[in-house]
């Protein structure tokens, strides 16, 4: 194929406005038929309710047109429909708890104001943070605020033990989990961290066994701050907490590196780890034993630390099967904390494996969404904040899901989106806003600039399979993935196939994907957009 | 950082596929068995969301669902408390079913694919769906008569109707209140289970069916119905009946009950059961062998692990590959020998019915909530366990045994009653079980009996078949005559 000619890049905003209007319809029609099913009735305040989430839907829309026009137009209905599912499974629950006069029948209401709480917060993010390479300043002041954060259960009077797990900070009325911010704060640290030393982690320090070790004083801290979180989240028995924050860590350092050892020494860390602690800590070893012996009758039967939760989820989501008891019909309500660490059986049960695996499919657009925002934009603080939050998503579904599935032990975290929690909804929606700010950034057409033929290339060439403007004054080569040729200052540059969707054409092309330093190609390109964020040099291997 | 980055989306999609994986596993492949794991409460959730079938004994329920004001919508109730307890067994969120409740499950549900179109109907009409009567063959005097006679004593009793298979009267004891086990509160439930599965006696199983135990003489009906169908025997054949009979290639001797003698070195047949004389027998049986008496026992029904009625009865057994001592003691119902009570009542209700012998059940008929009968059950035969000769000379000789030897006590005024005595040793120390077994009239016979007490009931060590068991197997043949 040939170049093709520049042209409008369309912002997407109207694919959003179009993708709105299903996603909602998911939600609001969940909630009437959780509560016909469950009640026989339309719920009484459903209009109420859905023009309550049509509008925060829509607010958050109009500020992106305005703040942020070229944000990935699928990542806003993909989050509203799940949140919408989630709502409406917190409902369909909490009519069962009513019936039964317990005290937390209220979740549905307070989701619905958590909902409220979140969306306004994730608007407040985008209005604020005008670039994310703003956050790149705050790198250690982000340091600080996890650590801070995750120490902050532990602060006596401060600090709730609640189920076994000291996680909960509670003020007055108020509680939260501050781990939830925290792994914003130290998705925001790894990447500005990263970003800066990835050149001297990757290719300083001696080889060991193959595998190219980083000097100490080069890793030292992020291993620190890493290895502090842990322990102290180990001290807090929250061991999901402790898997998302390594899996972070590994996965932003396997992306800053491109060192595939580190993913060996990573599972080789973690499965050490997972034995040592199984064998040290009672609560771990349990948990193990829960994991492989679910269905034996003495673990089952255990008082403490017994398998009786996860084999009820296990119950619920069979008796759900391909196509579920239906929204209302089923009896999630038998599971313990079936509205937050297990709202995937609950789901499981009354919309079966096929609604299931539709849920399952939407966290997939999601992350693959945010990956592809990753890939697309320039600078490398925010292809590893992206990549980071976005595998933070995936994560920690995997977590959940895979605990409650039993394909890996039970830790206990949230589900994204879907189960109840203020925090965590609140931590989740603000790593949405963020993902679209980054999301904007990547997408946004560069300014065309001059054209400038290179003696030793010449015109730009085009190759099959890869898209970019012509004229925007850069030439591509092949696609070594890395290598920059000093040449002339022309970067070979891997264009990423960046046709998104059929609605979506070639947002950006061109400027070097890899993130190598972003130069100019000419002294006088104004680029106000994308200042250099790196002094070039990083080719000089 | 794009390759990475590529990397890491294939790395998530492989983790998500994974977790589609591991859905599917729990949802599809392993959903069968979640959904029918005895802990799981969402079938029995679900089933009392609907009501339950009763189950009627003499057109009386015996177990009834009750409408209440829980999130369950019925309570099970047992109106008669322990009388039908090994009938019904129990029905309870907690502990799940036994006995009838569990295995008519499906019909009193209404799951059963008999009422298909019942709830096809129900979900076109709206109606809540309702499961199916069970209505039971059992005679309600002689299930009263048999657990007031029996008492306190542990034990078991069982009537057959010997012409159909039909179970008149099924009681072990010590009984439950299954009324206990159906509480709604798990917490309460599960106590009063764990005090029964550990309470004296075994009272959540039901001895009729579940338990076996030497039999003792009462096998000794086999015994002589093996020779008598060997051809060689009548019931006026002399045997050797010797005060001591040495086993061969052992020290070891058979006495008979009390050290007594027979009367004379050889006695008819007749005499030998009328006076349950070991000796006898245990001659008797090494000369007829081992293969003839195992088959005369499998066609009484024994080695049968498949037999329902429609609980799962536990396989009698009589045991292969014996030397001529085990051979000598098997025949009079020791050493490895074991049978549950409904066996032995099955042997009797065999020569009753003129060596024809009826599958035994309990299931009479099944009724739809609209009254329509849903299936009812046709008597089958069993199997043919004795001619019809053999069963009238065993009938002349167990005449016999009730109207002048060891089963005195079982005598009715006017009716003649035909009955074999048994007093099974125990382990070391323990007082002996006490068997009847016996069926009545004896010309037209309408009931067939087995009763246990264990260890010797009241008598305790002084305890005989005769004195302790017999009685208790009158009291119900007196009962189903008098209906």
């Amino acid at each position: 194929m040939a170049s093709v000619q520049p042209h409008r890049v369309r912002p997407g905003r109207g694919t959003e406005l179009l993708l709105l209007v299903p996603a909602l319809g998911i939600g609001i029609a969940g909630y009437v038929l959780a509560g016909l099913g469950a009640t026989g009735a339309v719920p009484p305040h459903v209009v109420a309710y859905a023009v309550g989430t049509t509008v925060l839907a829509f607010a958050v829309h109009v500020v992106l047109r305005l703040r942020a026009p070229y944000a990935d137009p699928v990542i806003l209905p993909v989050v509203v429909a799940l949140n919408g599912i989630g709502l409406a499974m917190i409902y369909r629950i909490s009519i069962a708890y009513a019936a039964r006069d317990r005290s937390d029948a209220d979740i549905a209401d307070r989701q619905l104001a958590w909902t409220a709480i979140s969306v306004a917060l994730a608007i407040a993010v985008l209005l604020l943070l005008r670039d994310h390479r703003t956050l790149r300043r705050y790198t250690y002041t982000a340091m600080v605020v996890g650590l801070v954060l995750i120490v902050l259960p532990l602060v006596p009077g401060l600090g709730q033990t609640i189920n076994g797990a000291r996680i909960w900070v509670r003020v007055g009325p108020v509680g939260m989990q501050p781990a939830e911010f925290a792994k914003i704060a130290l998705a925001v640290f790894f990447a500005g961290y990263l970003v800066t030393h990835r050149d001297t982690l990757a290719l300083a320090g001696k080889r060991v066994l193959g595998l190219q070790l980083p000097r100490a004083r080069d890793l030292g801290p992020i291993l620190l701050v890493w290895a502090a979180s842990l322990a102290v989240l180990v001290l807090q028995r929250d061991l999901g907490t402790s898997l998302l924050f390594f899996g972070l860590f590994v996965a932003v350092l396997y992306l800053a590196t491109e060192r595939t050892s580190w993913i060996v020494i990573g599972l080789v860390l973690f499965v050490g780890g997972a034995a040592l602690a199984a064998a040290t800590f009672g609560h771990v070893g349990a948990r193990f034993d829960v994991w492989l012996h679910a269905l034996d009758d003495d673990v089952f039967r255990r008082e403490i630390g017994g398998s009786g939760q996860l084999v009820y989820g296990l119950f619920g989501m069979a008796s759900g099967g391909l196509f579920g008891t239906g929204l209302g019909q089923g009896r999630p309500d038998l599971v313990p904390f079936a509205y937050s660490d297990f709202i995937v059986a609950a789901l499981g049960e009354e919309l079966g494996l096929t609604g299931l695996i539709a849920i399952l499919l939407l966290y997939t657009v999601l992350v693959e969404r945010g990956l592809r925002t990753a890939i697309g934009v320039r600078d490398g603080f925010g292809k590893l904040l992206a990549g980071g939050l976005s595998f933070v998503i995936a994560f920690q579904l995997f977590v959940v899901v895979g605990g409650v599935t039993r394909l890996i032990p039970l830790t206990g975290l949230t589900t994204p989106f879907l189960a109840y929690g203020g925090s965590s909804l609140v931590a989740n929606w603000i790593i949405a806003a963020l993902l679209l700010r980054v999301s904007d950034e990547a997408r946004r057409p560069v300014p065309v600039v001059r054209a400038i033929a290179t003696p030793d290339i010449g015109v730009p060439v085009s190759s099959p399979g890869r898209t970019r403007p012509a004229g925007n004054g850069r030439s591509t080569g092949r696609s070594t993935g890395r290598t920059g040729t000093p040449v002339g200052g022309t970067p070979v540059v891997d264009a990423p196939p960046v046709r998104t969707s059929g609605v979506t054409p070639p947002a950006r092309t061109g400027p070097d994907p890899d993130d190598r330093p972003t130069e100019h190609v000419g002294p006088d390109v104004p680029d106000r957009d994308h200042p250099p964020v790196e002094p070039p040099g990083g080719e000089s291997r | 950082m794009n390759t990475p980055l590529r990397r890491l989306a294939t790395i998530t999609l492989v983790m998500f596929v994974a977790l589609m994986g591991a859905a599917t596993w729990v949802q599809f492949f392993q959903a069968e068995s979640l959904n029918t794991d005895p802990r799981n409460v969402r079938m029995l959730y679900r089933e009392h969301g609907n009501a339950r079938g009763p189950i009627v004994a003499g057109g009386e329920a015996i177990a009834v669902s009750v409408p209440v004001d829980d999130p369950f919508g019925y309570q099970r109730t047992y109106p008669q408390g322990d009388l039908y307890s090994a009938v019904t067994g129990f029905y309870s969120i907690a502990n799940g079913s036994t006995q009838l409740e569990k295995a008519e499950n499906d019909q009193l549900t209404g799951r059963s694919d008999q009422l298909f179109f019942t709830r096809i109907r129900d979900l076109l009409t709206g109606k809540k769906p309702e499961g199916a009567a069970v209505e039971t063959t059992i005679l309600p005097a002689a299930q009263q008569a048999a657990r007031e006679a029996i008492g306190d004593q542990e034990g078991a009793v069982v009537a057959v109707e010997p012409s159909t298979g039909r179970i008149l009267a099924l009681v072990s004891t010590p009984g439950f209140d299954p009324n206990a086990l159906a509480v709604h509160s798990t917490s309460e439930a599960a106590a009063q289970y764990r005090a029964l599965d550990e309470a004296q006696g075994n009272p959540l199983r039901s001895k009729v069916i579940q338990e076996r135990f030497a039999p003792g003489s009462t096998f000794k009906l086999v015994t002589a119905a093996a020779a008598l169908e060997s051809g060689s025997y009548t019931s006026e054949t002399l045997v050797p009946s010797p005060v001591e009979l040495p086993l061969p290639q052992t020290s070891a001797t058979i006495g008979n009950f009390g050290g007594s003698s027979c009367g004379g070195e050889q006695v008819t047949l007749a005499d030998a059961l009328r006076i349950s004389c070991n000796t006898a027998f245990a001659s008797l049986g090494m000369t007829l062998g081992e293969d003839a008496m195992r088959e005369q026992s499998e066609r009484f029904g024994f080695l049968d692990p498949d037999l329902t009625v429609p609980m799962e009865v536990v396989e009698s057994v009589f045991p292969s590959d014996l030397d001529p001592a085990m051979l000598a003691q098997s025949a009079i119902g020791q050493r490895d020998v074991q049978a549950t009570p409904l066996q032995m009542a099955m042997v009797s209700s065999a020569i009753a019915n003129g060596g024809r012998l009826m599958t035994p059940y309990l299931v009479d008929t099944v009724r739809a909530a609209d009254l329509t009968v849903v299936s009812r059950t046709r008597p089958q035969v069993y199997s043919d366990a004795v001619s019809a000769s053999t069963a009238s000379q065993l009938t002349q000789m167990m005449v016999g045994v009730v109207e002048s030897g060891s089963g005195r006590s079982a005598r009715i005024d006017g009716v003649q009653v035909a009955g074999k005595t048994g007093t099974a040793q125990t382990t070391e120390g323990q007082a002996p079980h006490a068997w009847f077994t016996a069926f009545a009239p004896a010309d037209a016979p309408r009931v067939a009996v087995a009763v246990i007490v264990e260890n010797g009931g009241n008598l305790g060590n002084e305890a005989t078949g005769g004195a302790v068991a017999a009685p208790i197997a009158r009291a119900v043949i007196e009962a189903v005559l008098a209906s």
